[in-house]
């Protein structure tokens, strides 16, 4: 199917509308839009981080998953307790595949759940006495835990209980820091404000923690990655881009991630932010306090490496310029190879992702190395600020869609027919049975990693074996084949 | 009256960010800027028009400051 044209997406919009009663269906306008490249400001073009409407399906998490599951979560050397019922922790333990090195259970927490399991008599009685408890066997059990989060659920914030106090205690008993995180579910209209909150925790509890310690010798090339979460391994691949560039990370925000690297932090030079939705705010707040200049960088696919090195590289001596050119040769021989391998089996095919964070614009140029095309793409719970990043990146006339819904999204992909869907798993099942290609993009389909060079290589292979896949073929029963195919002949024949 | 962190952008301009409504807007024109205050009416690119008493010293950015609405 050939590109569509400006008119013909604005209809397609339309026509999805349609169903819509009239409030639900003005609502919704306003977070569909088509992409014109000449807007600076998308909040002329598409409304975003607003409540969903009730009754569809939407895809958005909790704050709860936004401060646990994503920016606490993976700091791997503490314990991070779901406080409240048991089914948030462990429904979403271990999912993301974070990656991390240690021990589990012994140095390092990451796939374990700690939860304080909240039985009627401690909503009725209120639970701070059991957390205190559950401190007090944490630091028995688990006496390598450098510190405890407290992660609120729902009852928390409903009954009232007073975790920074128990925190405030706990915390000189034990000696180690404690950190209450008020990210009760009901906050905000996604994990988005979940992720505010987590960071406005680390700013007030942990990141001035060494201030008055001048004991790191620190160097003019230190660097910390914030926002990288190691899914599959990506902190890893970009880590050593850098340091093989001559910069030395200090900090990895929050894959692999430990506390002490978080305190030292506000000691570095410069703060790389790659998802700057979860972690822009406590970069801000670093700049305002500390005095460290931040920057926004891509390391998906070769083009926005060599880009996203360049750029970080200008903030240095000429020995960093050097050194990224160094690198960027390197590996020249190594995705020459892998485009010249896939790019033929890939070229042209057209792409629609629907995820969260900075994967809805920052994948696109990867896909653009292979050849292919992103015509559709959206956020769960983007803000106004990621739209504006986003409207660059993509091509003109493509659909852009906020919080979509379960409907929007299916009757898009019947009409603009990718032949591939990056989503989430709840949209995998449906779009796998329509006949549609898909990958989880939210932690790779169990692979990766997929940033850097060693990421793209691997990227490039598991989309072509996703596209390419000859299951694609057998969509149909065999003992209805022979009756399609003759339908499908004159077709054939026609065209 | 919304904290509003100020900061450089990469080309000198001064960026106009509002946390709380995820604003982030270049100043177009700052009404008093001069060696020893800064202030008075600022206005942005998009139109919209904030103030602040003038401070003295000019603040170093970045850094948070708290501004009104400019009266039309």
């Amino acid at each position: 199917m050939a590109a569509m044209t400006r008119e013909e997406t604005q209809a397609l919009i339309q026509e999805v509308l349609e169903v819509y009663p009239e409030k639900a269906k003005k609502d919704r306008a306003k977070h569909l839009a088509v992409n014109d490249q000449s807007i600076e400001q998308s909040k002329k073009c598409i409304t975003s981080n607003r409540k969903s409407q009730p009754g569809v399906m939407t895809i958005r998490g909790c704050a709860y998953a936004g401060s646990k599951g994503v920016v606490w979560g993976p700091i791997k050397d503490m314990i991070h307790i779901s406080h409240g019922p048991v089914g948030c922790g462990q429904y979403s333990r271990a999912g993301r595949r974070n990656y991390y090195v240690g021990w589990t259970g012994v140095n390092t927490f990451g796939t374990m759940n700690f939860t304080s399991d909240f039985q009627e008599k401690d909503i009725v009685f209120g639970g701070d006495k059991k957390l205190a408890k559950i401190v007090d066997e944490i630091d028995q059990l688990f006496p390598l835990a450098k510190g405890i989060s407290v992660q609120s659920e729902c009852p928390i914030g409903l009954i009232g209980d007073d975790i920074e106090s128990v925190s405030k205690k706990k915390a000189k008993e034990i000696e180690k820091p404690i950190i209450p995180v008020r990210c009760e579910g009901f906050r905000g209209v996604s994990q988005s404000l979940g992720h505010h909150i987590a960071n406005d925790s680390i700013r007030d509890w942990v990141l001035h923690n060494r201030d008055g310690d001048t004991s790191f010798e620190s160097t003019p090339y230190d660097v910390a990655i914030i926002g990288d979460y190691n899914i599959g391994g990506d902190a890893w691949s970009s880590r050593i881009l850098l340091e093989e560039m001559g910069l030395r990370v200090v900090a990895q925000w929050s894959g692999d991630g430990t506390l002490s690297e978080m305190e030292l932090t506000p000691k570095v030079k410069l703060n790389l932010i790659h998802c700057y939705r979860s972690m822009n705010y406590i970069s801000r707040h670093m700049e305002e306090k500390y005095g460290i200049p931040w920057m926004e960088y891509n390391l998906f696919g070769p083009t926005k490496i060599a880009e996203s090195l360049r750029a970080i590289a200008e903030r240095f001596d000429d020995k960093i310029k050097e050194g990224a050119e160094r690198v960027i040769e390197k590996y020249q021989a190594q995705y020459d190879a892998v485009i010249a391998k896939y790019r033929p089996r890939l070229e042209g095919k057209r792409v629609m992702l629907y995820v969260g964070g900075l994967r809805p614009r920052h994948i696109i140029g990867a896909y653009e190395d292979l050849g292919m095309e992103v015509v559709g793409t959206g956020y769960e719970f983007a803000h106004n600020d990621d739209y504006d990043r986003t409207i660059k990146e993509m091509g003109n006339a493509t659909l852009l869609y906020d919080d979509v819904t379960g409907y929007e999204f299916e009757e898009f992909v019947k009409r603009v027919k990718p032949d591939l869907i990056g989503s989430g798993i709840k949209e995998k099942y449906i779009f796998q049975k329509m006949g549609v290609p898909f990958r989880q993009m939210h932690s790779w389909d169990y692979s990766g990693p997929y940033h850097g060079y060693d990421g793209f290589a691997i990227f490039a292979r598991d989309m072509d074996m996703t596209i390419n896949n000859p299951c694609w073929k057998s969509m149909q029963a065999p003992w209805l084949k022979s009756a399609a195919d003759d339908a499908a002949a004159p077709v054939a024949a026609s065209a | 009256m919304p904290n509003v962190m100020i900061r450089r952008k990469d080309d000198g301009g001064l960026l106009f960010y509002v946390a709380k409504k995820d604003m982030e807007e270049t100043i177009a024109s700052v009404e008093t800027d001069t060696a020893d205050a800064w202030g008075g009416e600022v206005e942005l690119t998009d139109g919209s028009r904030w103030y602040i008493d003038p401070i003295s010293p000019p603040p170093s950015f970045p850094t948070t400051l708290r501004f009104k609405r400019a009266e039309v």
